[in-house]
């Protein structure tokens, strides 16, 4: 596998305890800053040889971020308690609903279901990245969410909205019918299916006008 | 009212939040310090704690506090748990030592992370003696047979007052004429006899003792001069609400008050609840929840697991976050109670029903007696207009997942169980399905439920079905589709067409509305209602925008959090709030506009009654002012303009949020005090085309049409959208959706969502049309009424009737109508095969 080369270098200077305190934002009350979800002492995990890297690099939204994961940490619970990224979703965490979609290089994946440390090196995109960066001008199939009043309670949103910018990168003019199975691994309890793939056929037109 | 913004699309202000990934659920708040808790989970459906040690697991590292069963406040009888929410002794604590269903927490540990607090929970020493147990409500009546709980097996009602009583769900919820209020249930042991079970036919719900019993007209004269009676028995399945986020908690302590980050459907109702459960005083806590992953009754006023993370926090001095994984909110995120029913319904050879005898059995779960067997009741009687009715139920207990209110609580069940019934009967008197069920409409105030104290029925506020179903008809062409599809084979195909009436609650009355015209000119709103995904939470207060005559631009909304001095408001369930908490927004933007009125005369001299509101502005004899003009006269007059003085009728959580608000501008704010004559109901037609597949029994619903009775339109493509989400959930009820228990070992063998069988996108009809009569409800200033729940039923009896259309009318008589079944049937010449009388299997 690529990713066995990809075993980061970590200066052996770099306290990894210090390091940790520089990756959490300083948190406010009820912020939505870095958390750490197994904190300070690391009690009775092996650090023996056989496991694997802790301290990794991984690409998130065009940035490299520099963090400490263990070898079971999944790349939704690093999103969400290491990044910060809360726009992704848990709402099985294990790989049946879909709410917790992300792209790795552009290809839609469950996060609840890969290990962070396995996507060392790849291009991990999530909900809080598909906007523009410096203008704030949203995706194209976020404005298609925008256009129609797509979805209800939302919580299925992100990941919807992740697995359909993957899926229109291999089909950008898809019908709804090839739309609704390309996005069929996305549940929604709201279920207003209907109006999801019309936001979502929306965001396919805007992203094909430009 | 003018017609500038209801009925008009627009975009919600939370959508940009929620499509980038900000809009904050439940469990993305994070505080300093926050520890992570985990559960110990009963692994027996009954069972007692006989030992507990704590003390290994408590030197654990990392380890900060263990809340146990004693740590959780009582369960006192009549305590108020916010609105329609009373507990009774036996009611549910949250930590339990008697666990009454695989699954139900015993306690909870608090540590650093996540991974300690489980480790933790492998370290606590506990010893468990097994108890009797039943996961079948039929079971539980049968001679001998084990009780669900210690005390009993049914919740049975000390005698009724004469003359019958009201229905329960629905007495909080209008005022037709209101029933007097029943005495509370106690939970006994209730079995029925050998000979019962004996004089039923097999597949036949036996007609053993019942508990509870209600009526109207003579069903026995009914029955007799009926042309064609049917007695048919049919079960409804239970189903978790499945929320798509989780009952995850987050909660802290700050100067003496609880920070509760939660999923709530309601924002202000979940207060009192939350403060019940948790034993502490509602001035004490502070209820935040902007964004709610999904409710559909199942976090009505929150989660009695909302106290853990509250009480552990408070024990463990430091903010404690729960996260619920999804498979322990199959066992804890509450079900839909399924129903077991057997009705005789006796029809004259045109058509109209002469009598219906139903008796029906509540699949209650182990805790609150749920009201759905009697809604589904009360919601027959008004669907199908019987001449006479009769209704008899018993609320037996399981140790199965507590139950409560689903989208469409037993009036899904009611529609479910009454539809094929209808169909069948039409088919052998040879009358059209459409017509059959316009011959038995509801009109006007139609006459619903039992015969009350004083003689009359209750009655609703209107009903225009006859014209729903002419528009469906049309729409759906169902006259076309009758021709081509109707029991048409075509190779290995079978096509079937069905239609459905679906009536449920549609609005309550006499809530508060609260807002102010700031002096920038803005007009602020507070809201107290969920923000759960039906966009009523903003959709109602473009009333305030309409009547002022601004635009919604210049309209904020502030809501999801007690702090911020919200009204007080209905639960966002039941259908309530568009038709609630829009009169509530009427009220309250009369009262501004007379308050504008005033300032300018006032100010420029002349009438306040010259003076008119509009364009922003407040014109009259004497000149105008501007919004902000008049807002900051508003201040220096005080009194009523300013909110310093505010009406005495407005409940006492709205005074206080205006107490804290007063100054701040012209303050609109009122009680919905609106007459009105009837109770407030809803209603949906639905029509489906259905192709079943002879060979694999695969259902495919080609064409779907639900056209609502609610009210005028408020938000087009929220009324679209709730339509075809309910229609979703019917769809999931029809064909897919259902857990299983082994009845042996009392466990679940269905956790999750490739058990359980929630429909996807592929599941959809291929084509979706929703639209609605749009004629407004006489009986609210605004002529809305709800439409979340009346799909459910309209889908779930259209989609059925469809099969059935297809292969036959015996090939099912439960719920959902999976291939096995199909199959099975169409082996057996159309007959059905399945087990009728026991759930969850």
């Amino acid at each position: 596998m690529e990713d066995n080369k990809m075993s980061e270098e970590t200066p052996q200077s770099a306290s990894r305890r210090n390091f940790i305190k520089g990756v959490i934002a300083a948190g406010a009350v009820a912020s939505s800053s870095a958390y750490l979800f197994r904190s300070t002492t690391l009690h009775g995990q092996p650090s023996a040889a056989g496991a694997v890297e802790r301290l990794i690099t991984l690409n998130v939204n065009g940035q490299d971020r520099r963090i400490d994961v263990m070898p079971q940490d999944t790349l939704a619970m690093t999103l969400r308690y290491k990044l910060g990224l809360t726009g992704t979703k848990l709402g099985c965490d294990r790989a049946e609903c879909g709410a917790c979609t992300v792209l790795v290089d552009d290809v839609p994946r469950y996060s609840c279901s890969v290990l962070a440390h396995t996507v060392r090196g790849r291009k991990i995109t999530t909900i809080e990245g598909l906007a523009d960066a410096t203008t704030g001008k949203l995706h194209p199939v976020q404005q298609g969410v925008i256009d129609e009043q797509g979805f209800q309670c939302a919580f299925c949103m992100p990941g919807f909205v992740m697995a359909t910018v993957g899926y229109l990168k291999t089909n950008p003019n898809p019908t709804r019918q090839e739309l609704a199975h390309g996005i069929s691994g996305n549940l929604c309890r709201c279920q207003d299916y209907d109006k999801i793939l019309t936001a979502m056929m929306r965001g396919a037109d805007n992203a094909r006008k430009g | 009212m003018a017609n500038k913004l209801i009925g008009q699309n627009y975009t919600t202000p939370d959508l940009v939040a929620k499509v980038t990934g900000k809009a904050k659920y439940a469990e993305d708040y994070r505080v300093d310090g926050m520890l992570f808790c985990k559960l110990l989970t009963s692994p027996m459906p009954h069972a007692r704690v006989k030992r507990l040690d704590t003390s290994k697991a408590l030197a654990m590292p990392g380890v900060k506090a263990i809340l146990t069963a004693d740590d959780m406040p009582g369960a006192a009888a009549g305590a108020t748990l916010g609105e329609n929410v009373q507990s009774t002794a036996q009611a549910e604590r949250g930590l339990t030592n008697e666990p009454l269903y695989q699954g139900e927490p015993i306690l909870a540990i608090a540590a650093t992370s996540e991974l300690e607090a489980a480790e933790a929970v492998e370290a606590i020493d506990i010893e468990f003696e097994a108890l009797p147990f039943v996961v079948d409500p039929i079971e539980a009546l049968r001679p001998g047979s084990a009780n669900a709980r210690t005390q009993g097996n049914v919740w049975v009602r000390p005698p009724a007052p004469a003359g019958g009583r009201g229905a329960s769900g629905d007495a909080a919820r209008g005022r037709g004429a209101a029933p007097p209020s029943p005495p509370p249930p106690q939970v006994t042991v209730w079995k029925w006899t050998e000979a019962d079970f004996a004089n039923a036919k097999e597949g036949e719900l036996p007609l053993g003792k019942f508990s509870d019993e209600w009526s109207f007209g003579n069903v026995d004269d009914g029955l007799k001069k009926a042309d064609l009676v049917l007695d048919e028995t049919f079960m409804t399945q239970s189903t978790g609400h499945q929320p798509l986020e989780t009952r995850t908690a987050m909660a802290y302590w700050q100067n003496g008050k609880c920070y509760l980050h939660g999923s709530t459907q309601s924002t202000v109702q979940t207060v009192a609840s939350f403060a019940r459960w948790a034993g502490i005083q509602p001035n004490q806590v502070v209820m935040i929840s902007e964004y709610t992953g999904g409710g559909f009754g199942s976090k009505i006023p929150g989660s009695i697991f909302m106290a853990i993370p509250a009480l552990l926090s408070k024990k463990a001095n430091a903010p404690v976050m729960m996260r619920i994984t999804r498979e322990e909110e199959h066992f804890i995120g509450r079900a839909r109670p399924g129903v077991i029913a057997r009705v005789k319904a006796g029809f004259t050879k045109d058509g109209r029903i002469t009598a219906i005898d139903m008796y029906a059995i509540c699949d209650n779960g182990p805790y609150d007696a749920q009201g759905d067997a009697r809604t589904a009741g009360t919601t027959i009687s008004l669907a199908y207009q019987p001449q006479a009715m009769r209704w008899r139920g018993l609320t037996v207990l399981t140790n199965t997942p507590p139950k409560v209110s689903q989208r469409a609580p037993g009036g899904m069940q009611g529609v479910g169980i009454m539809e094929p019934i209808l169909s069948k009967a039409a088919r052998r008197l040879g009358i059209d399905q459409v017509e059959i069920r316009k011959i038995n409409a509801p009109s006007g105030k139609a006459p619903f439920g039992p015969t009350l104290p004083n003689g009359k029925q209750a009655y609703v506020t209107s009903a225009f079905v006859k014209e729903a179903l002419d528009k469906g008809r049309e729409l759906f062409k169902w006259d076309e589709k009758k021709a081509a599809f109707s029991g048409k084979r075509q190779g290995t195909k079978a096509r079937g067409i069905g239609v459905a009436v679906s009536p449920f609650a549609g609005g309550s009355i006499g809530f508060d509305a609260l807002f102010i015209i700031k002096p920038d000119g803005r007009i602020q709103i507070q809201s107290g209602i969920g923000n759960l995904g039906t966009h009523s939470l903003f959709d109602v207060h473009r009333i305030v925008a309409e009547m002022l005559d601004v635009p919604w631009e210049q309209c904020d909304v502030v809501f999801g959090n007690t702090a911020k001095n919200l009204p007080w408001t209905c639960v966002s369930a039941g259908s309530q709030t568009a038709h609630a908490m829009t009169r509530a927004a009427h009220a309250a933007s009369t009262s501004a506009i007379k308050k504008l009125q005033e300032i300018a005369a006032k100010s420029r001299g002349g009438n306040p009654e010259a003076y008119k509101v509009a364009g922003g502005k407040v014109s009259g004899p004497g000149g105008s002012m501007t919004f902000a003009q008049a807002a900051q006269k508003a201040i220096e007059l005080g009194g009523t303009y300013d909110g310093h003085e505010v009406p005495e009728e407005l409940n006492n959580f709205t005074k206080t949020s205006a107490k804290a608000l007063a100054g701040q501008g012209l303050m609109g704010v009122a009680k919905d005090t609106y007459p009105r004559d009837g109770q407030s109901q809803s209603y949906v037609v639905g029509f489906a085309a259905v192709e079943v597949d002879t060979e694999t029994g695969a259902v495919k619903v080609l064409d779907y049409t639900a056209i609502g009775d609610v009210g005028r339109i408020l938000n087009p493509r929220g009324l679209k959208g709730q339509l075809f989400g309910g229609s979703m959930l019917g769809l999931g009820h029809a064909m897919t959706q259902r857990w299983a228990y082994d009845q042996h070992y009392g466990l679940a063998l269905a956790r999750r969502f490739h058990h359980n069988r929630p429909p996807t996108i592929l599941d959809a009809p291929t084509n979706f049309i929703g639209d609605a009569v749009d004629l407004a409800d006489p009986e609210t200033p605004t002529g809305i009424r709800g439409v979340g729940e009346p799909p459910v039923g309209a889908a779930y009896g259209a989609i059925m009737n469809a099969i059935a259309d297809a292969i036959g009318d015996d090939a099912f008589k439960r719920s959902p109508v999976t291939a096995d079944i199909l199959l099975t049937s169409l082996e057996n010449g159309g007959k059905r095969t399945h087990e009728t009388l026991t759930a969850h299997i």
